[in-house]
């Protein structure tokens, strides 16, 4: 049969490639190269290949009725303003809201759901950009970087988290416009392209300026946020503490779940700033913008400065980040904010579902709370996120949760 | 003068490199419109195998150098068309008709994949190679402040690429394979209605920029003298910004555009500072797109209404 | 005679070494329909393309005077800053609609500028102030009414691009009357309408017309529509002005007849053609 065939084919083709990779491996030795044979790997890989293949091929017709029905190209909006993920998301937010309150409240379990906030966050802001307006951005972590480094370099000059939050975003924004004026009229994959190309500058520059940006070792000692003024130590001599304000044994416990608190303030203000900003004129424009940038023309929207609101709000967003990412580790280091994690932002906001507030959590559970479990599969981590990013675009190349609800409706009366 | 003379030669060399990895992308582009994220590792690949099959050869028992470089080089060839092809069925080909940014996403996981798989089977180690060919024609007098040497290696990268970009020529405007490809690139939907099988034209489109990466990945072996999983991305950016330079979907302007790379690399890394060099190129990447987007041997195109 | 809107002087677009576009010079006067007629390829679209906006003519002028006072110099200005400041409102020849989004929201986004103002670009709104909501209001009541006019308020929430063609095509229309042009350029909008939907449209641009008041410019192939309610028709052959007047006059000039069906002056149009042109 065909099936079988195609199976054969796969599976000669997989030792192709399995031969030189596999078969043979570059050992390490003192002698300098050693090269090892594992030849018998070749046709085990073979192997897998050829059935995997041959089962993907018999289960065919039962997936396809799995497969996003809608056609690639089509736009699937759903009629009406349900209310269903509004109730979703709300649910949501009350959860994470009471989390530390909960028996699952441990310092752990806060700490992840810390790191996969800041990728919540930096996934709504990226979909301003990206799934709003629909400008490709590949380099959005340099954003994220120099709220960071912002908030570093000031704070070495006495100044706290608090006064630095607003500083970063501006700054962040500032650089976001300085980059996005003279590329935004570029087409789609040559923003993409150039935005990374930026990246990959302010990189190199944080790596190399080592004066101003402390080079490949970073910045440290870097504060910590305070409590309306109070800090989140064990003892601060000339100011109350937290834990002496209320009269409550210290614990390092606090500072997590201030922290906690804190990201999840930040990533709901920018999901209620993206609701709210989607209603108003300059958030239809960007989706009219992403649309078709012909039509929008011809109605008298300025493409250019457009683009740039929507560029310089998703930086900024990005620059606030940054700024909690800093007081978070208590230091940075360019290792932080390379390629990969413009790659990763980016591919939360995709397989999410561009557009979606509710895909974006879902992607950023998936793809970074989930690999926080298996730390110790370390190594395999990037790879599984690799090819999580190749299988969900063959499976639902508009993302898991795809679709596009109306901002406003005419006839109230017909609710789905 | 002579410092300047040994950059220029170096930086042509480099440029050769760039170039061959260069045409990889603008064919790509100019068929399927899609920016081949993950072609920078398919070169990347072609060095490590390019590597291993040295060991091998040698542990075969053949001491010939050309002999080896021969063997190797079809075996570049070979494998990493084979990947190219591979990349492409699997990653690509479903995602042609549909929403713009999918297979850009799926290149970069695919580019991901194939950095950390070599990464875990190959070790995350450099891996060196003891020099294979050495030496080369002394072009400067034995008085000079500075000896420039134009390297036998860098001859035989040089009409390696030249050679290379003459049968690549030929095919392309000479056969009927070129033909079609050249019909494709056009116009899609008419080729197909022609009886091109476009499925196939676009296969070897990716399996002909695959070879030529490999050839490129064993210049880079050769060259360099070490290999990593992470030159994939850094010569990738490079070569990309060749072919825009040149104009994405122009071969020629390909070449060109590796070449200048090539040489904005050497002279800047000679003259200015090392650390920043790939800053250089990526500030020249943006200055083109925003100054002259189609290139230098594009055409500009004008907006459909 | 109502005064000039829209004053084309020598227009020429060269691509290269093709010349699209030769030495063309009409006039376009307000409160009437003037149409735009010619075989394929005789720079109709190209023209339009200059007046838009989209692109850069070569050599000549554009000069638009709005009833109520000011000249603009088309050729000058910057695309979008034509229908922002101009006030001149397109269709295109292959809809361009935004097809993902609601039919309500296409009609809002062509109020974008007016919103824009009243909200303080979008701050105000951002802090929900009265006047941002009171400007929504009005223009949604406004998409409301040109909704009615055409149809579809029915319509009104569901995804522009899942509507029927002919409606597509009215709804095209109606999102640029939304940004109160002084000129409004149709593409061929009878392009694959049928004749009932073409009568449609007819009473739908001369409502227009009789209504508010503008200058409209329209491209056509279909004569039952371009013939039947033009005031003043403009024929383009190689991109040169071959004949100009009313659509009787232009019925019967030989230079028409020839650029579109070669035949001789002296030879007598066949049945079939004359009934095309509009004969009884």
């Amino acid at each position: 049969m065909a099936a079988f065939k195609d199976a054969i084919l796969a599976g000669l083709v997989a030792a192709l490639l399995a031969l030189p990779m596999l078969g043979f491996h570059l050992g390490d030795s003192a002698q300098g190269l050693q090269l090892e044979t594992h030849l018998e790997l070749v046709p085990l890989a073979a192997a897998i290949v050829f059935a995997g293949r041959l089962a993907l091929n018999l289960a065919a017709p039962w997936l396809a009725k799995w497969k996003d029905r809608a056609p690639a190209g089509k736009p699937k909006l759903e009629t009406g303003v349900s209310r269903r993920p509004l109730y979703i998301g709300i649910a949501m937010a009350a959860a994470a809201l009471i989390l530390p309150l909960t028996p699952w409240g441990d310092r752990n379990i806060l700490d992840k759901a810390t790191l996969v906030l800041i990728y919540v966050m930096l996934g709504w802001g990226l979909n301003i950009v990206v799934g709003l307006a629909g400008l490709l951005v590949l380099g959005y972590a340099a954003f994220y970087a120099v709220g960071a480094y912002a908030f570093a370099i000031l704070s070495q000059m006495g100044f706290s988290f608090w006064q630095c939050l607003p500083i970063s975003g501006a700054v962040a924004a500032l650089f976001g416009l300085l980059v996005g004026f003279p590329v935004l009229r570029l087409r789609g994959d040559y923003l993409a392209i150039v935005t990374l190309g930026f990246g990959e500058i302010i990189r190199v520059i944080l790596l190399n300026w080592a004066s101003f940006t402390g080079g490949p070792n970073g910045i440290s000692s870097i504060p910590r946020p305070s409590f309306f003024g109070m800090p989140m130590t064990a003892s601060s001599p000339g100011h109350t503490t937290f834990h002496e304000f209320f009269d409550i044994p210290f614990s390092p416990v606090q500072r997590i779940v201030l922290l906690y608190y804190v990201i999840l303030l930040l990533a709901l203000v920018t999901n209620l700033v993206s609701l709210r900003i989607r209603r108003l004129p300059v958030g239809r424009a960007w989706e009219a913008l992403r649309e078709d940038e012909i039509a929008c023309r011809s109605l008298g929207i300025n493409p250019t400065s457009t683009k740039l609101s929507a560029f310089a709000l998703g930086t900024a967003f990005a620059g606030f980040a940054g700024c909690f990412f800093a007081t978070r580790q208590g230091f940075i280091s360019p290792e932080s904010f390379s390629f990969i994690e413009s790659a990763v932002i980016l591919a939360i906001v995709v397989l999410g579902g561009m557009g979606s507030q509710t895909g974006v959590v879902l992607a950023a559970i998936l793809l970074v709370g989930l690999p926080e479990w298996f730390r110790d599969l370390a190594q395999y981590r990037m790879i599984a996120f690799g090819g999580a990013m190749v299988l969900i675009m063959l499976w639902r190349p508009k993302g898991l949760l795809a679709g596009r609800t109306p901002t406003i409706r005419l006839n109230k009366g017909d609710a789905a | 003068m002579n410092y300047f003379l040994q950059q220029l030669i170096n930086g042509v060399t480099l440029g050769a490199i760039y170039g061959l990895i260069a045409i990889g992308y603008t064919m790509v582009y100019g068929i399927i419109g899609m920016i081949n994220f993950a072609h920078g590792d398919i070169m990347m690949i072609g060095a490590f195998i390019s590597l291993i099959a040295f060991l091998v050869i040698a542990a075969l028992g053949v001491t010939s150098v050309p002999l080896a470089l021969v063997l190797v080089l079809v075996c570049a060839l070979f494998f990493t068309s084979a990947y190219g092809w591979a990349v492409e069925r699997v990653a690509y080909r479903r995602l042609r008709g549909s929403f713009k940014l999918a297979p850009l996403i799926s290149a970069i996981g695919m580019s991901i994949v194939l950095q950390n798989g070599v990464q875990l089977v190959q070790g995350a180690r450099v891996k060196p190679l003891a020099p294979v060919i050495t030496g080369g024609i002394e072009l400067s007098g034995a008085e000079s402040s500075y000896p420039v040497t134009l390297g036998w290696l860098q001859i035989v990268i040089i009409l390696l690429t030249v050679a290379l970009m003459a049968g690549f020529t030929w095919l392309i405007q000479r056969t009927s394979l070129g033909r079609a490809q050249r019909a494709t690139e056009q116009d899609m939907g008419m080729a197909m209605l022609l009886g091109i099988n476009v499925d196939r034209v676009i296969s070897m489109t990716f399996v002909i920029g695959a070879a030529l990466a490999g050839v490129a990945g064993l210049m880079v072996t050769l060259y360099y003298g070490v290999v990593d999983f992470y030159i994939g991305f850094n010569a990738g950016m490079k070569a990309f910004t060749a072919a825009v330079l040149g104009g994405i979907g122009s071969l020629p302007g390909a070449m060109l555009g590796g070449l200048l790379i090539g040489l904005i690399e050497a002279l800047w890394s000679g003259y200015g500072s090392i650390e920043y060099k790939d800053v250089a190129v990526f500030a020249v990447l943006i200055l083109v797109l925003m100054f002259r987007p189609s290139g230098l041997l594009g055409k500009p195109e004008v907006e459909k209404v | 005679m109502n005064a000039p809107l829209l004053q084309v002087e020598n227009l020429t677009m060269r691509f290269g070494g093709l010349i699209a576009i030769n030495d063309l010079s009409l006039t376009a006067r307000q409160n009437e329909i003037t149409g735009i007629i010619g075989p394929n390829g005789a720079g109709k679209t190209t023209f339009f393309n200059c007046v838009t906006g989209f692109y850069k003519p070569t050599e000549g002028r554009l000069t638009l005077t709005p009833p109520d006072g000011g000249t603009w110099p088309l050729q000058a200005m910057q695309g979008f800053r034509i229908a922002k400041k101009a006030r001149v409102a397109r269709t295109f020849q292959n809809i361009r609609l935004f097809p993902g989004m609601t039919v309500l929201e296409n009609l809002l986004v062509a109020q974008h500028n007016r919103l824009m103002a009243a909200s303080a670009f979008s701050i105000a709104g951002l802090f929900g102030l009265k006047s941002y909501r009171k400007a929504e209001a009005e223009a949604v009541e406004k998409s409301r009414q040109w909704l009615a006019r055409i149809g579809l308020e029915k319509s009104a929430d569901l995804p522009a691009g899942s509507l029927p063609y002919g409606a597509q095509r009215r709804l095209e229309i109606a999102r640029a009357m939304c940004t109160d042009p002084v000129l409004l350029c149709l593409d061929e909008p009878a392009a694959g309408l049928n004749p009932k939907e073409s009568l449609e449209l007819n009473d739908l641009l001369l409502d227009i017309r009789q209504t508010s008041k503008i200058g409209l410019l329209l491209i056509e192939h279909d004569m039952s529509v371009v013939m039947k309610i033009s005031d003043h028709v403009v024929v383009l052959d190689y991109g040169a002005r071959i004949a100009a007047g009313t659509p009787e006059q232009v019925r019967h000039d030989p230079n028409v007849i020839r650029a579109y069906l070669g035949a001789d002056e002296d030879e007598p149009l066949p049945a079939v053609v004359a009934k095309d042109l509009g004969e009884q």
